[in-house]
């Protein structure tokens, strides 16, 4: 009798089996990078004229009304801008004056952006708050901070919520929600409105239906219908 | 173990001194972590001197950081005596080793005294990235690359003009992996969305595929260092874990891509192999008691208990943080009401602890051996005060943020559709605030077996019986 040693104890083919299946994921991995690196890729102030949804779009979103809606059709909640229509759709025509103007260019929301994110790194915001879900959990999820209902309640005694949010990023102490509060970063006026204008725009980013149920009165789906 | 006439190589002796920075900054985590959980219950704690930020930045790097500072010097420590020679450019190494240092030191004194910078690019380069787990400014970044550059050549070079095992053969494939992943981490962009997904490939890929695969050779080092295991059958093993960890690993990433503006078909993938993920540490968690259960009868002791009990605890602790708990929210229909609460934390305190914190200390211990010239190490009193405290807080301390995470789940999420109002109402949930407080008290338990565990690290060769001391004598005459 052959006494040829088992292949299941072969160093060789365990050697080989991890090359190639570690070579097949890799390579899986690099494909799909590509692709979602295509569909992440922030939209333009054109796409936005065209009504062309994009999963980041272009920073000049600032200018427009920005909600969050269940899409039945993709089973969880979208971000709606400029409006809906009768299908429960993005219209891209509501406007919305954001510090006194609803106009700015591709180029202005471009830097708002820029220097907001800049500053939310800056400031280490990610080591309390969570942005897109990750970060810490000592504060609340920034996401989609901009329609959180806390502004909606503030804004009326500061002339709108972007005025409120900014007052706040300037001094939170002073404005303190809750017994943990935020310190003061030494945030500057120009700052804090790049950072009110960073989170609008994330809130109009697709997050494939995170949070879920936002802002709904407890304990019912779809609730504010 | 040793070199020739019982003496240690240069390369074992770069071990210790990586060994030793990485037990401080073991403590600087956990002191800095002892802040930040004091915060979450008396929020006016050190408010506006070390705001909770800072603390956690402080926490999450030097966790971080020590365990690659471990890792280098288990490698240093391994290296030249499966390669069987002095490890090449071992001057370079040292120097690398200082620099590397200094530069933590800066990096953490900016962190402390500094904290915070205007929002420009400037604040990116010179004082924080302020992106979680890779705050180190750019600067510091660039820096970590060469050292790592240097360490890599090192590795290379030695095995190249020494024995090739397959031990040896894993860790540089994995190292090369790990080092280059570094590098995905280190731009800047507006997009939120794209920064996250690059920033996952440092931190998953890290954690979840080239640790593992790195923990897999060092556990299989120790498994024949401890037990005089069958190389043959470890290194089968070895490369079984690596298929099946990289199988899992890699695209497991997906788990983390549901939620960030990504396509939707990250959910399947994410969902199917981060669920395969926990398969490779059962097969680790079977194949070291396995391999103790053969090698027991044989009349052959433990060449190092307190090394085979940290093992042990590694294979447990890694089942468990990383599989079992990794498991329970990592669907996306579940995750996407856990994802940004108390879950992750639970599930990366016992993951992080049994998966790496564990091994690393059985590799030091492995060090501690050495240094003594010792042919065997038994447990000490305090050693076993040591793994019992830490292993038995951290697990306490994993159940209690489950705790705190099942009530913000339900309340915040489930009721309040994650509203801000309804993060505040979960967060002063009474059972909320219990689980945190029972976190906070077996925090201190962790802090009590770091004592020990240095007072043991420092003291346990001198308390070995005597027949280890008499074996050993025999060994030097010899």
């Amino acid at each position: 009798m052959d006494n040829k040693p088992s292949v299941w104890t072969s160093n060789r083919f365990w050697r080989r089996s991890a090359t190639w299946v570690t070579g097949v994921s890799a390579v899986l991995l690099i494909l799909l990078t590509f692709d979602s690196m295509a569909q992440m890729q922030m939209g333009t102030a054109q796409d936005i004229k065209n009504k062309v949804d994009k999963r980041i779009p272009s920073p000049v979103v600032i200018n427009y009304k920005i909600d969050y809606q269940l899409n039945r059709k993709r089973g969880h909640e979208v971000p709606i801008i400029g409006g809906m229509d009768a299908n429960g759709n993005s219209k891209y025509e509501e406007k919305e004056k954001f510090f006194g103007r609803d106009d700015y260019s591709e180029k202005e929301a471009r830097a708002l952006i820029h220097k907001g994110k800049l500053t939310i790194q800056a400031k280490n915001c990610m080591d309390c708050h969570t942005l897109l879900g990750n970060g810490a959990y000592y504060a609340p999820d920034l996401t989609k901070a901009w329609l959180d209902p806390t502004w909606e309640t503030l804004a009326p005694a500061y002339g709108g919520k972007e005025y409120a949010m900014a007052k706040f990023l300037q001094n939170p102490p002073a404005m303190a929600m809750h017994e943990r509060k935020m310190p003061n970063l030494g945030i500057t006026k120009d700052e804090a409105k790049a950072v009110v204008a960073y989170l609008k725009f994330m809130s109009a980013i697709d997050t494939n239906g995170f949070p879920r149920n936002f802002g709904k009165i407890k304990g019912a789906v779809d609730a504010r219908k | 173990m040793q070199g020739n006439n019982g003496q240690l190589y240069e390369g074992q002796k770069l071990a210790l001194k990586y060994f030793t920075v990485a037990i401080v900054l073991f403590g600087a985590q956990l002191l800095f972590g002892l802040i930040a959980a004091i915060q979450f219950l008396y929020p006016g704690f050190l408010f506006n001197t070390l705001d909770f930020s800072i603390a956690r930045i402080v926490h999450i790097n030097a966790l971080v950081v020590w365990l690659l500072y471990a890792m280098i010097g288990a490698v240093y420590w391994l290296l030249p005596d499966e390669a069987g020679r002095e490890v090449v450019g071992v001057k370079l190494g040292n120097l690398a080793f200082y620099v590397l240092t200094a530069a933590v030191a800066v990096v953490v004194l900016v962190y402390l005294f500094i904290q915070v910078g205007p929002g420009n690019e400037m604040t990116t380069w010179l004082i924080t990235e302020g992106r979680e787990y890779i705050e180190a400014p750019r600067w510091a970044d660039i820096g970590i690359v060469v050292v790592v550059l240097i360490f890599l050549y090192n590795v290379y070079a030695t095995v190249m003009s020494g024995k090739k095992t397959g031990i040896l053969a894993v860790l540089m494939a994995d190292l090369i992996a790990l080092a280059g992943l570094y590098l995905a981490g280190m731009f800047y962009t507006d997009n939120i969305s794209v920064d996250q997904f690059w920033w996952w490939w440092v931190v998953h890929l890290w954690v979840e595929a080239t640790w593992e695969v790195y923990v897999a050779a060092v556990g299989g080092y120790i498994l024949i260092k401890t037990l005089n295991a069958n190389r043959k059958v470890v290194e089968m093993w070895l490369w079984i874990e690596v298929a099946m960890m990289f199988g899992s690993g890699i695209l497991g990433l997906g788990h983390h891509y549901f939620w960030i503006g990504t396509p939707e078909y990250w959910w399947e993938i994410g969902a199917l192999f981060s669920a395969l993920e926990p398969v490779p540490l059962v097969g680790l968690f079977v194949h070291v008691l396995y391999d103790w259960g053969k090698e027991r009868g044989k009349g052959n002791t433990i060449k190092n208990v307190p090394a085979f009990a940290w093992l042990t605890v590694e294979t447990f602790g890694n089942f468990l943080g990383a599989g079992v708990w990794g498991f329970m929210h990592t669907l996306p229909q579940i995750n996407l009401y856990t994802h940004g609460t108390q879950w992750p934390a639970a599930h990366g305190h016992l993951a992080f602890f049994g998966a790496y914190v564990a091994i690393m200390i059985a590799a030091i211990y492995l060090g501690v051996q050495g240094k003594a010239g010792l042919k065997e190490l038994k447990m000490t009193k305090a050693g076993w005060w040591a793994i019992t405290l830490i292993t038995v807080g951290v697990l306490l301390m994993t159940v209690s943020l489950t705790l705190s995470a099942y009530v913000q789940t339900m309340v915040e999420r489930g009721m309040y559709g994650g509203t801000w109002e309804g993060y505040f109402v979960a967060q002063a949930n009474q059972w909320f605030v219990q689980g945190l407080g029972w976190r906070l008290a077996t925090g201190l338990m962790v802090i009590a077996g770091y004592v020990f565990l240095v007072y043991d690290l420092l003291t346990c060769t001198k308390k070995q019986p005597a027949e280890v001391y008499e074996a050993s004598g025999a060994a030097a005459a010899a």
